[in-house]
């Protein structure tokens, strides 16, 4: 498979009084044309690994990696301007909370607007029309009022799916989801869902969807890495996670509820130290 | 007998224009020692019902009956000895400047209660914290152990009906399976009676003995938890709820 997004030994550290703390610690993986999960509790890394690829982690946090290659190009050798030219256009982040993402003070249509006419050089009507069309295809009623709304107006899932249209709207080439549903419904999350799986599978994208909840990412992902401690602990397809052997990917199944197969007690993770001094598993093709 | 009546509750926010009626003529019953939980998407009403029973939403009609005593809009004392609540986020229901021992002590002390020392070791216990996290304050708890305390602060004044709004919708799987066996064991252990709200029907069929399934503020739907397990639901509101969380 063509590789989009190829990630070397990745280290994510953060200075601290008490020493040098490691988020997330030599992970390697790439990115094709697919639906990559990375699924962990929280404090794994997962999300430091989502942004460290865009290089948003804000100093003193430290990101090195041997490379980090987008078509071939090392993203760690880019300028920090040249990185605002790949932010948004070429790969684009959906971030966890749709209340601190958007702007309050600017109309929602304004900043979709703005998302648009950024990337693309489009008359205001046409940037309007277009913006509305992206509203739809993320299955909004009424665009045309939630055009003109401020964001404390919107309902978290409303918030998200106004953050996907966002995201989208520049026609990017990898799209990182980092938990866009843990705030959603189980009903809008199905919707969500589709929304992005479409629009992954029709504009050919890559999407790396972090998450904590398994059975979703088993259920909508192509390939799983399962994070534990800043490292992979596993790799596997995402139809065979229920078939995962690493303890640790048993115990977080184990833990969870089940409605086909009720038990009195749930199982609780016995956490093995010997698991974070583990090295990592390549997620690579 | 039926420690929780809920007769045609109606709750509803604003006025004219802009009222909202967010729960409209809920009627439901738990049972003492049961468990009951409300399933449904966010805005249906299942935390309203919640916050009208405690007090929290002012506006409501309708009859709430407690352990046999009707509910009136101001509330005596001794309700809240009764009737206690564990919010959704840990992280935003603790005081962030005190400990764990002043969170509990404090609602002891509002509570009457005189041997405060004891009682706090005691909840403590209870909750599986231990001594060591009683000087501790939130931020230096994780998401799991601060529930705890959450918990721990509910269980002060010895209720018997306590409501969970969301207990561990804000906590990892591996935490969350701690948490709900650890309010399994607390509902043996006391003879509590809870009523819970979740948009986890896996959760659900977990803890509760029955369930009601909302929509736009009205129950369309109460069943047995069997019902659930064994996808019998009637309501196609409720079966495409299922259908999306299996």
């Amino acid at each position: 498979m063509e590789k989009l997004l190829d990630v070397e030994n990745l280290w994510v550290k953060f200075p601290s009084r008490q020493g040098v703390f490691d988020a997330v610690r030599g992970v390697s993986f790439s990115l094709g044309r697919e639906r990559l999960g990375i699924v962990g509790e929280s404090g794994s890394g997962k999300s430091m690994t989502g942004r460290a690829i865009l290089r948003l982690i804000r100093s003193p946090g430290i990101v090195e990696a041997d490379h980090i290659k987008l078509d071939g190009v090392n993203l760690l050798a880019k300028t920090e301007k040249e990185m605002r030219a790949v932010r948004g256009q070429r790969i684009s982040m959906v971030m966890q909370d749709p209340k601190f993402s958007l702007n309050p003070v600017t109309t929602i249509g304004d900043q979709i607007i703005e998302a648009y006419r950024l990337h693309n050089k489009a008359s205001k009507a046409d940037a309007y029309a277009k913006s509305i069309e992206m509203l739809e295809a993320v299955s909004i009623r009424d665009p045309e009022r939630v055009m003109r709304a401020y964001p404390h107006e919107m309902s978290g899932g409303m918030g998200q799916r106004i953050m996907i249209a966002m995201m989208l709207i520049p026609n990017p080439e990898i799209l990182i989801a980092d938990e866009p549903t843990s705030a959603l419904d189980v009903s809008v999350q199905r919707q969500v869902l589709d929304i992005m799986d479409k629009l992954v599978k029709e504009r050919g994208m890559g999407l790396i969807f972090i998450s904590h909840d398994l059975n979703l990412v088993a259920d909508f992902c192509d390939r799983v890495l399962i994070m534990y401690a800043g490292r992979i602990v596993e790799v596997c397809e995402a139809d065979k996670l229920h078939e995962a052997k690493h303890p640790y990917t048993r115990g977080l199944l184990n833990s969870l509820p089940r409605l086909d197969a009720p038990r009195d007690r749930l199982e609780v993770l016995q956490r093995d130290p010997a698991w974070s001094t583990a090295p990592s598993v390549s997620g690579q093709i | 007998m039926n420690m929780l009546e809920i007769n045609g509750l109606n709750v509803w926010f604003g006025t004219a224009r802009d009222r909202v009626d967010a729960v409209k003529g809920a009627t439901f019953d738990v049972a003492k020692g049961q468990s009951f939980g409300l399933v449904g998407e966010s805005g249906s009403g299942k935390s309203t019902i919640l916050r009208a029973i405690t007090g929290l939403a002012p506006t409501w009609s309708g009859s709430i009956k407690v352990a046999g005593e009707t509910v009136e809009h101001k509330r005596h004392k001794s309700f809240f000895k009764t009737v206690q609540m564990v919010f959704q986020d840990p992280y935003a229901s603790l005081h962030p400047r005190h400990s764990v021992d002043q969170v509990l002590g404090e609602t002891l002390h509002l509570h009457g209660f005189k041997d405060i020392d004891n009682r706090v070791v005691k909840l403590l216990d209870d909750v599986g914290l231990g001594q060591k996290f009683r000087f501790r304050y939130p931020h230096q708890l994780s998401g799991g152990q601060r529930q705890r305390v959450a918990i721990a602060r509910a269980l002060a004044p010895e209720p018997t009906l306590l409501l969970l709004d969301e207990p561990t919708s804000a906590l990892d799987v591996s935490v969350q399976a701690e948490i709900l066996n650890l309010l399994a064991d607390l509902r043996a252990e006391h003879g509590l009676t809870y009523l819970m709200v979740s948009h986890d029907l896996s959760v659900v069929g977990h803890m509760c003995d029955r369930l009601a399934v909302m929509k736009d503020g009205e129950i369309v739907e109460i069943m047995d938890v069997a019902a659930l397990q064994g996808m019998q639901a009637k309501h196609p509101y409720s079966r495409q709820l299922l259908e999306a969380s299996v």
